[in-house]
This record gives structure tokens, sequence and C-alpha cells, in this order.
């Protein structure tokens, strides 16, 4: 497949909007503004193109979400918070082809008739916001963006908005609150942000590869679209590889490739020496596949099937040198600190597996631990939290409880009693230096 | 790449902060992109942490005046991300990423290098005031593990070799 999302790796100066007006960029936006904002929708929804932020959720209908009667301003945000394990996609993006997102985006914003775009980025990606920020100043230069977007009575500006150190952010309502200036603190929902979103307005939120999907749409049709990948499941899709593979990297890729086909053919197999023991197909809080599962599909369909889910398709391979007991410390770590720490399930759960994985990796498993560890979870999920944390650490997790149990079983069974804690003395027991006796 | 130092302004000179002209210049701008004063918050903060190396309580209290907010505010939102520095940094911040990927490809042996080789753990930071060593999580970049992020910069692929170098160069006072 000839590359749609990639197209600008590898060219010289493909950041530049000359070189993106010279390949035929801006084309889609251009023919966007002589349609209706509901017949852009229409094409977006033809396509079959499916959210890439994880949840996978039909585009178009997300769109339609948004009250047309509305009187007041409307809002489109690109989350570009990236911040999944295993997920780097949206970086190459920025990186190579600053002006796909940005078309998109103002064909997504023109289609829900929003004047105003926010570009979420993770605060770590410093040069990356620096990158987007002199795209946003080209394109405002050459009336691209602006009062009037390519000579049509329709403006648009789009800002770029720097996170702070939160994987939460990622997650939309949080990423709303805290483009507020807010803690970032998950929403319940209803209300949808399509009908409250940001500012109490409605908005929709769509992730960087999502929305880099849709110049194309417009130029080449839903139909040539649709015909990558197979239905409900179509288009080019970004695979993040990393891990134990030769050739990590991230790859375009027809939608409904087999993972075999992923991690043999385009990353070169297993490093030498070592062969495969299991993969997270989608960043690491989707239920983690074993080898047995390398035939299946990476698609949102195909992957809900095998139990799991394409997420992010940031795919994490391990070889048989990983001890799977570590991989769920690893994450469990990672959980029990971006939890946001609103709901009691997430935020005493994810702690509480953490200290259960670690003390197993210390030495002191006790043989109720593997079903403790699975309660946690149960509890963490099933919907008992605001946000799809709660189920973005329980699922790992629990899966690598059931999937390889008998590593657990091996720490348990050598494992030792853990010696009693040593408490702490209290500060008023002992002698109180420069106070006592003065 | 050139990694620009970062210089703490000590806090005794943070005690009452007033923003100059070019900073009350950048703050105006980043108003115009929001409907609400409270919605540049982060950039705000942003803006001063470049100024001042880091978010003393003064400066959230000059924060929270210009935006219209309770200093308790600014405070729980500055505490609730981790990239605001709330004491002063040292002038290079290695920041490890500690997730899956980056750990089983090599990582873990950048981290216990970095530690031997400067002699701290990590949260702490050498005498000099050069290096402080952190570990974070998923830093977003796992196809090319291990990543090191110093101040603002991404280093990936590193081999403990070039992350001497690194470390060497940085230490010399040369910026790299």
């Amino acid at each position: 497949m000839e590359p749609v999302l990639l197209r600008a790796r590898g060219v010289p100066n493909s950041r530049h909007i000359d070189t993106y007006l010279a390949a035929g960029g801006y084309e889609g936006l251009k023919k966007a503004l002589t349609m209706d904002p509901e017949a852009v929708t229409k094409e977006v929804l033809d396509s079959e193109l499916r959210g890439r932020g994880g949840a996978g959720f039909p585009t178009g209908r997300k769109w339609t979400f948004v009250p047309k009667e509305h009187p007041g301003p409307k809002y489109l945000i690109c989350n570009a918070d990236e911040s999944e394990p295993g997920t780097f996609k949206d970086r190459e993006i920025i990186e190579y082809d600053p002006h796909l997102l940005i078309e998109g985006i103002a064909i997504a914003s023109y289609a829900i008739r929003a004047n105003t775009a926010y570009i979420y980025i993770r605060g770590e990606f410093v040069r990356w916001a620096r990158i987007l920020e002199t795209a946003i100043a080209e394109a405002r230069q050459r009336d691209i963006l602006g009062a009037s977007v390519m000579g049509s009575n329709y403006r648009l500006d789009v800002w770029v908005h720097r996170g702070a150190g939160a994987y939460i952010c990622g997650e939309e309502t949080s990423l709303i609150e805290s483009l507020e200036g807010k803690r970032g603190f998950p929403r319940l929902k209803p209300p949808f942000p399509a009908v409250v979103g940001v500012f109490g307005k409605p908005t929709v939120v769509n992730n960087v590869e999502t929305l880099a999907c849709v110049p194309s749409i417009l130029t080449r049709g839903a139909a040539w679209f649709a015909s990558i990948g197979r239905p409900r499941n179509t288009g080019p899709k970004l695979y993040c590889v990393s891990g134990h593979v030769r050739r990590p990297g991230v790859y375009e890729l027809p939608m409904g490739v087999t993972f075999r086909e992923i991690i043999e053919e385009h990353c070169g197999g297993i490093r030498d020496g070592h062969t495969l023991k299991a993969f997270f197909p989608g960043g690491s809080s989707a239920p983690v596949m074993t080898p047995d599962q390398i035939d299946v599909k990476a698609d949102f369909d195909a992957c809900a099937e095998a139990g799991s889910m394409l997420g992010s398709g940031g795919v994490i391979v391990l070889d048989d040198s990983v001890d799977m007991v570590e991989a769920a410390a690893n994450l469990a770590h990672f959980y029990a600190h971006e939890s946001c720490g609103q709901c009691t399930p997430c935020r005493e759960g994810s702690d509480w597996a953490m200290d259960i994985l670690d003390r197993i990796l210390e030495g002191h498993g006790r043989p109720e631990d593997p079903a403790t560890l699975l309660r946690i979870c149960q509890y963490a999920s099933q919907g008992m939290t605001i946000c799809p944390l709660g189920d973005a650490f329980a699922l790992p997790i629990s899966s690598i409880v059931k999937k390889f149990p008998y590593e657990f079983e091996r720490h348990i069974a050598a494992a030792t009693p853990r010696p009693p804690k040593k408490l702490p003395v209290l500060p008023w027991a002992g002698p109180r230096p420069g106070f006592d006796g003065q | 790449m050139r990694t620009v130092a970062i210089h703490a302004v000590p806090e005794e000179q943070l005690t009452h902060v007033t923003f100059d002209a070019t900073m009350e210049e950048r703050i105006s701008e980043l108003l115009t992109h929001y409907p609400t004063r409270r919605a540049a918050l982060l950039p705000v903060l942003w803006l001063c942490q470049e100024r001042y190396g880091w978010i003393a309580p003064g400066v959230i209290e000059a924060v929270a005046a210009r935006l219209g907010e309770s200093p308790a505010f600014v405070q729980g939102v500055v505490t609730f991300y981790t990239m605001f520095y709330t004491s002063p940094p040292a002038r290079y911040v290695l920041q490890v990423c500690k997730t899956l990927s980056c750990a089983v490809c090599g990582g873990r042996e950048l981290l216990e290098h970095l530690k031997a080789r400067l002699g701290i753990d990590l949260g702490e930071r050498t005498q000099d005031g050069t290096f402080q060593l952190i570990g974070v999580q998923c830093l977003g970049a796992c196809g090319s593990a291990p990543v090191i992020q110093i101040n603002d910069d991404y280093y990936e692929n590193l081999t403990i070799e070039q992350l001497d170098a690194l470390v060497d160069e940085l230490s010399q006072g040369k910026e790299a």
C-alpha cells in the first residue's frame, strides 16, 4: 500500500507548507469548503473511519452528535496527548507532516461549524509543539487559517495548548478540564462533550491520526477509504511496534493485517536467540495476547473477538526473557502513578495491585495473591469508575494473571514470609535534639 | 541539538513577583486564545517556568492575582501535573523513562548506570547542582527505546557509551 499518513516521511523539507502544497496539500480543505458541512460529515461517515485514539468510535457519527442549531460557539479539539504506553504514532505525523494534521483539523472544524480549534499536546513534546506552532503560523500567513479560510467566509483559529505531564489528560473529558485550566479530573458522561464540552459548549475531540485521515477521504472519496481493510474496519492504520523486535518503529499498513505480518514481516521478527512470549496489541491498556493469537487480524473487531482491543495500535512485543510478573508490576506502577485519584476502585486498586506485585517480586508472595489481584481488577473495571482508567489498569493485569498463572506460582512457591515491618519510632518517643533540656 | 540548561532563580528573589513588560505582553497574547482567563493557566505557568526555572510560591501568588484565581486553586493545578517544578531544579534534569518498552530494552540498565555514575538515587541531585535524576512514565517514544529526556530534549536509542559521552559534555559546562 502506498503511504497516506506517512507519505512525507523521508521527503526533504517535508514540514514546510510549500512542500505540502506542491504535493497536493490543502486540496481536501478546498473541496470541503465548496460543500455543505453536513455533506462533509456524510463523506466521513461513509468512509467508516473509526477513531484512532483507542476507542474506535465512528468519527462521522461523533460529528453528527454536535447540535446543529446550537447558537453559541463550538469547538474542535485535536488530542495529541499521546501517552498510552507503546504508542508513538502521532509524533511521527507531526514530525514529518504537520500540515496534514492542520488540514484535517480545518476540515473537521468546518464540518461541525467550529471557529476555534485547539491542539492539546502532551507537555513533554516541546519540539513537536514548536513544529505545530510554526506550521500554524505558515498556514495563517497564506490565509489558509484565520478570518477567511482559503478565501471563503469561514473563519478558523487554531491554537496549540501544552499539557504538563498527566496520562489521564488523554481521556477526552479530562483533557477538556485540563484545557479549561483545571486539574485533569475526568467528567461523568453523559452529557457527552459533543453536547457539553469545553467551556460548556459542544466539542468534538479527535485523535491526531484520525484527523490526518480526513484530507484524503475528501480528495479521494469515502469509497476509496472504505476499500482499504474490511467493512467497519477501514483505512490505513499506523502500527507502533516496540519491545523485542528487530526493527521497532511506526508502520503504515492497511487495517486488518495480521500481527504475524506486522511482527515477522515488517519488524523482522523477534531479536536473535529468543522467541515471542506475549504482546499487547493496542497499548499497555489492552489485555495481553499470546503467541497462539499471532494470526489475529490487527483491526478493531478482530481484536475485540480475540478478547482484547486494537486501542491505539501500539504493539508492545515481549520475548521469552521477560518475567511476566515483572511486566505486570511495571504496568501497575504506571497506572498507580497516573490514576487521577477521583474514584476509589482505581486510586486504591492500582496502588494495592502494585504493592502485591512488588511483594511477589521481593520474594514474599502468598498463595492467595493471584486471586486477590483478580478481585481488585474486577472491582476497578465494569463501569465502577468515572473514566476508563480503571479498566485500563485492570485489563492488562488481570489478563497477565490469567494467561501466565505458572509464572506467579513459580514466584510464590519459592517465597518466604515477609519479615514483620519495623514500625517507625514516633517523634516524641526519643530525645528531641535542640529542644530537650534547654 | 543543544540542550539548554535550566537557570533556576533562587526563592529569595521570587517572594514578590511582578511581571515585566515582556511577560505581560506574552500573557495578554495568551489570553486571546481562550474565552476564559482560567484556561490560560497552564500556558502562563509554562511561561513562568521558562522564565524563572520553576514555580515558586511567589510565582503562584503572582499568577493567581493576574488570572483572578485563588493561590490555592493555582497550587492545586501546579501539583496535579508532574512537569511543573515546585522546587528549584538542577541545571540538567535527567528524566529516564521507566515504562515497559523502555524497561525491557535497556532503560533499567541506563538508570542503574546513571545512579552509579552520578552517585545519586532517583529524585536526588548532584552536589554541584548540575544533574538531577528522575524516573518518569512513558515518554511516547517507545519505538526508539531506551529514551531519556533532558530538560526539553529527547535522547533516543541511547547506549550506555552514548549516555556517558552526553553526561561528560553536559558536566563540562558545554551545552550538548
